[in-house]
């Protein structure tokens, strides 16, 4: 339990620390971003701690749950609350490491912006916010930290908000993760009305006795997915990542390639136990899909962190992919692997954006910063930078003794098997073999482009610079974790390629899919018996590492001839195909087809809607407000003539008769004396008749 | 001929025109004229039933009072016209009419 | 028709001719003096009623006293330098109504009437007159005769009170 304490100080601490950077952070020296980053190494330390310990035990089954109510509302009570496992701890290591590393890099590369303290105010406020998907328990936990994230990154895609773009890319994000989110909440709705809870221990105590019907389940599954979807960017809702691109580079390495878009993988980890055999399937399809489809794109892009944008989204449908067939592990392995060399590689990039931008600057040529094609031989220029790059993407590739290789091939490995029992899915092994491909082509092309050959625009030459150490020793950091020893070093030996062993596979246990084994299951019998796959595939793993190896070394050799010896013409092979260049280079017209019909058909049903308010709402209004106007000046006419009528004929009334009587007040006593003497008269007369 | 009847025709004349006077007039002074000539006519009345009804004396000292009464009242009148002749620059009476306001 | 009664009768044209003088002319000197005619007339009209005391008073009182203060008023509101120190009337048109309806009307009553006629002879208290009043006013008289003082005294005040200049 003191384990779980000390995470939960972990989650708070970037609270703290962005609560004092939002408020006090321009008064304080350095404007406060040691503050930040110091809060950040500590929670590493504190991550460090908890790991060292559930390594020390090495408890597969290691569950620390603490449970608190939250609110009460008429009798039914929320309760929240907070776990630590071995998943937890993995995950809090992975994301404080790279926050921390990022954090540092960042003060690099801001430097001199003018809202760098709300800058890192918000960089805490998102560790805040992953942190906390990471640890609760709950669902309804996770999903208030999921839409913290979403505003986090929000917040820090649009940072630069006086650009058009960087605006216009927060909203993107944040609208197209709203999809997503709606999907996740019915799930919870669904899991909610059902089983009356929204703790993940009592989901999977619900699910196991039988409470939720298979239906339900699947739908319930599916649902959580789409949340998945949205914020990994998979294949639908892929589109926010790339514009994403517009926020700082270390944003983009944080939040858009190491730990954001990991929390909707996370997430399916976390609810593994409810998928059942159709949506496993459905995950998988779209995994795998995405791989392939996103590789395709960042074929033909030349924007450096555009590249690196659709490779993250290849990568993510990865391990999509590995979660859908059942290498839940290899999933939770790539994402972590895949954490480190992608953030390596965003960094990288940063540094070569800023040394680009600074050249650039320097000899006053507009020219794109990032893009490749106007970079070339910055190899001899950043040579730290260009090293740690090379490791990435070595890494990325799959090239042996990389990180990369272990978790991608234990990845294809399961999808092999997985076709192998399953012959008709024989779908999902291809997608993942060329997404590898494809993903060690372009990577390399990548750094062909950028590091390789001349330098294009040659009068900024002399102006390209390494970047200063602050922004160089987290990218060394980061290279460093994407060696496989890392990763594969056991209780007592250090496996060299076997990617089923060592530390992870020991710790992280695949769970029972509790949902495959639910009582009634609608769906296709061949899958049912999927209660017997084991966990991670051994078998396909010899056949996959020489597959895997095969395509990756023909995709390096490949992108070789092409754009170092010239022996093949990426131009002859686009004009060969015209339509499929053209199809890659525009993003397989994706953004356009959601112009064309989400975004067309909100327009025009707002159109419609406007056209209601304006013709019916209005004409009510405004018919209700002539009637008001002529009932009004009928009554302002019964008011004017009658009522004033009566009113100014009973004044004029007294007025003619006080004139009448005024003729006899003349105010002369010789005239009144005339009256008296009549009156006199008259009664004298009267007396004497 | 020196009948009460004929005394009191006298005096009703002479109040008529009394009455007249202070009807008809627009100088204050002549109205004043015309108020002393309706006391004589109740003077004169006083007197003749005086001396042809009661034989007594009582008519002439009422009379006698009544020209007191007509003395002060003169005295008084003449004050209130030469004050209204200071206030307003005139004694006719038709100009005098701040009753009216 | 005897001397005694063309005599009365003269007295009493002279009172009412005068007094129509008074109401009928336009210079108010002219009426004043039509005034002072008129007031001796009615001063010998006493003298045929046996009130010979109250003739003299009727003469000291109105003519010397009470017609001498209007001509004063006369001189003090008019200015004496415009020859047209004249009296206009008003209303003619009501006032001849009024005064003549008065007329008649008081003429109707005086005819109509059914006076009070005692059994005793006038003849006796013709002689006694003087002393009888000033009998009369230390006795029955008394108390109007002091509240007459009062009046008077109060008019006197009242009278200089209100002619008083205010610049004093």
């Amino acid at each position: 339990m003191t384990l779980l304490y000390l995470a939960i100080i972990i989650w708070l601490l970037p609270l703290l620390t962005f609560i004092i950077q939002i408020f006090f952070g321009n008064r304080l020296p350095r404007k406060g971003d040691w503050v930040v980053v110091g809060a950040m190494f500590i929670d590493l330390a504190l991550a460090l701690v908890i790991f060292g310990n559930v390594i020390y035990k090495y408890n597969p089954d290691f569950r620390a749950v603490l449970q608190f109510d939250w609110i009460s509302l008429g009798g039914q009570d929320f309760p929240l609350g907070f776990v630590l496992d071995n998943v937890t701890a993995v995950m809090l290591v992975v994301v404080t490491l790279v926050s921390a590393l990022i954090f540092l890099y960042s003060i690099g590369y801001m430097k001199g912006d003018p809202l760098y303290s709300r800058y890192f105010a918000y960089l805490s406020f998102f560790a805040f916010s992953m942190l906390g998907v990471v640890l609760f328990e709950n669902l309804f936990g996770i999903y208030i930290c999921w839409e913290l994230v979403g505003l986090s990154s929000y917040l820090l895609i649009g940072f630069w908000f006086e650009k058009d773009s960087a605006s216009d890319a927060g909203k993107k994000a944040f609208i197209t993760n709203r999809v997503g989110d709606f999907g996740m909440f019915l799930g919870m709705l669904i899991v909610f009305s059902a089983l009356g809870t929204f703790s993940l221990e009592g989901i999977k105590n619900g699910v196991e006795s039988g409470q939720l019907s298979g239906t339900l389940l699947t739908a319930a599954g599916i649902l959580f997915f789409m949340g998945a979807v949205g914020k990994s960017a998979q294949f639908p809702l892929h589109v926010w990542l790339p514009d994403a691109m517009e926020g700082p580079t270390p944003v983009s390495a944080l939040i858009h390639a190491a730990t954001m878009v990991a929390a909707g993988v996370y997430l399916i980890v976390r609810i593994v136990f409810m998928l059942t055999p159709v949506s496993t399937v459905v995950i998988a399809y779209i995994g795998g899909f995405t791989a392939f489809f996103a590789a395709t794109i960042a074929l033909t892009q030349n924007d450096i962190k555009r590249i690196l944008a659709y490779s993250t989204v290849s990568q993510l449908g990865y391990m999509m992919l590995a979660l859908g067939t059942g290498s839940y592990a290899a999933g939770l392995f790539h994402l972590m692997t895949h954490a480190f060399f992608k953030a390596l590689l965003f960094l990288g990039s940063g540094s070569i954006i800023y040394a680009m931008h600074h050249a650039l600057h320097a000899v006053n040529n507009d020219a794109d910063p990032q893009n490749i094609n106007n970079m070339g031989g910055l190899r001899r220029k950043m040579k730290v930078t260009f090293w740690t790059y090379l490791v990435a993407t070595l890494a990325i590739s799959g090239v042996p003794f990389t990180s990369g290789f272990i978790s991608k091939d234990a990845i294809l490995a399961g999808t092999l098997s997985f076709a192998g029992r399953y012959p008709q899915h024989f779908l999902l092994p291809f997608f993942g073999f060329a997404a590898a491909g494809i993903t060690a082509f372009y990577m390399f092309r990548l750094v062909f482009k950028t590091f390789f050959g001349e330098f294009k625009i040659s009068e900024a030459r002399e102006h390209i610079h390494e970047s200063g150490k602050i922004m160089t020793v987290p990218l060394v950091g980061f290279a460093v974790f994407c060696f496989f020893a890392f990763y594969t070093a056991g209780n007592n030996s250090i496996s060299l390629s076997s990617p089923g062993e060592g530390w992870f596979y020991d710790l992280i246990k695949p769970p029972e899919q509790t949902a495959m084994t639910a009582a009634e299951m609608p769906f296709s019998e061949e899958i049912y018996e999927q209660e017997e796959l084991p966990a991670e595939p051994g078998a396909s793993h010899s056949y996959a590492i020489f597959l895997s190896l095969l395509i990756v070394g023909a995709g390096i050799v490949v992108s070789y001839r092409t754009y170092i010896s010239k022996t093949i013409s990426a131009e002859t092979w686009a004009a060969m195909y015209p339509r499929l260049y053209r199809g890659m280079y525009n993003k397989w017209y994706i953004d356009e087809f959601y112009h064309a019909t989400v975004i067309k058909l909100i327009f025009v049903w707002s159109a419609l809607c406007r056209w209601f308010d304006n013709v019916i709402i209005d004409g009510i209004v405004n018919g209700s407000a002539r009637i008001t106007v002529i009932f009004s000046w009928f009554e302002g006419k019964f008011d004017n003539i009658v009522i004033d009528g009566i009113v100014n004929g009973i004044a004029n009334a007294t007025q003619i008769l006080g004139w009448f009587t005024r003729q006899f007040q003349t105010g002369r006593i010789q005239n009144y004396l005339v009256g008296f003497l009549i009156g006199i008269f008259v009664i004298i007369i009267f007396r004497m008749m | 001929m020196i009948t009460l009847d004929s005394c009191l025709i006298i005096g009703a004349a002479l109040f008529t025109l009394g009455f007249l006077a202070v009807l008809t007039k627009r100088n204050a002074i002549s109205v004043l004229m015309g108020v002393e000539l309706i006391l004589n006519a109740a003077n004169i009345n006083f007197v003749a039933f005086g001396f042809f009804r009661s034989y007594e004396i009582h008519g002439v000292l009422i009379a006698l009072f009544v020209i007191v009464i007509a003395v002060s009242e003169a005295a008084v009148a003449l004050a209130i016209v030469l004050n209204i002749y200071r206030n307003m620059r005139t004694v006719n009476l038709d100009e005098v009419d701040s009753l009216k306001k | 028709m005897s001397g005694f009664d063309i005599v009365f009768l003269f007295f009493a044209v002279i009172t009412i001719g005068s007094a129509a003088l008074v109401v009928f002319s336009k210079k108010i000197t002219h009426a004043a003096f039509a005034l002072m005619f008129s007031l001796f007339g009615v001063a010998g009209l006493y003298v045929f009623l046996s009130a010979d005391f109250l003739a003299a008073v009727q003469i000291i009182i109105y003519i010397g006293g009470i017609l001498v203060l209007l001509l004063f008023g006369v001189l003090l509101t008019v200015k004496i330098s415009s020859i047209t120190i004249t009296t206009q009337s008003t209303q003619r048109i009501w006032g001849a109504i009024a005064g003549t309806g008065l007329f008649i009307l008081v003429l109707t009553i005086i005819i109509r009437a059914d006076w009070f006629i005692p059994e005793k002879d006038p003849g006796d208290i013709y002689f006694t007159q003087s002393r009888q009043i000033g009998e009369r006013l230390m006795t029955e008289y008394l108390l109007p005769f002091e509240i007459a003082s009062v009046l008077l005294l109060a008019a006197l005040i009242g009278a200089m009170f209100m002619i008083r200049s205010e610049d004093k």
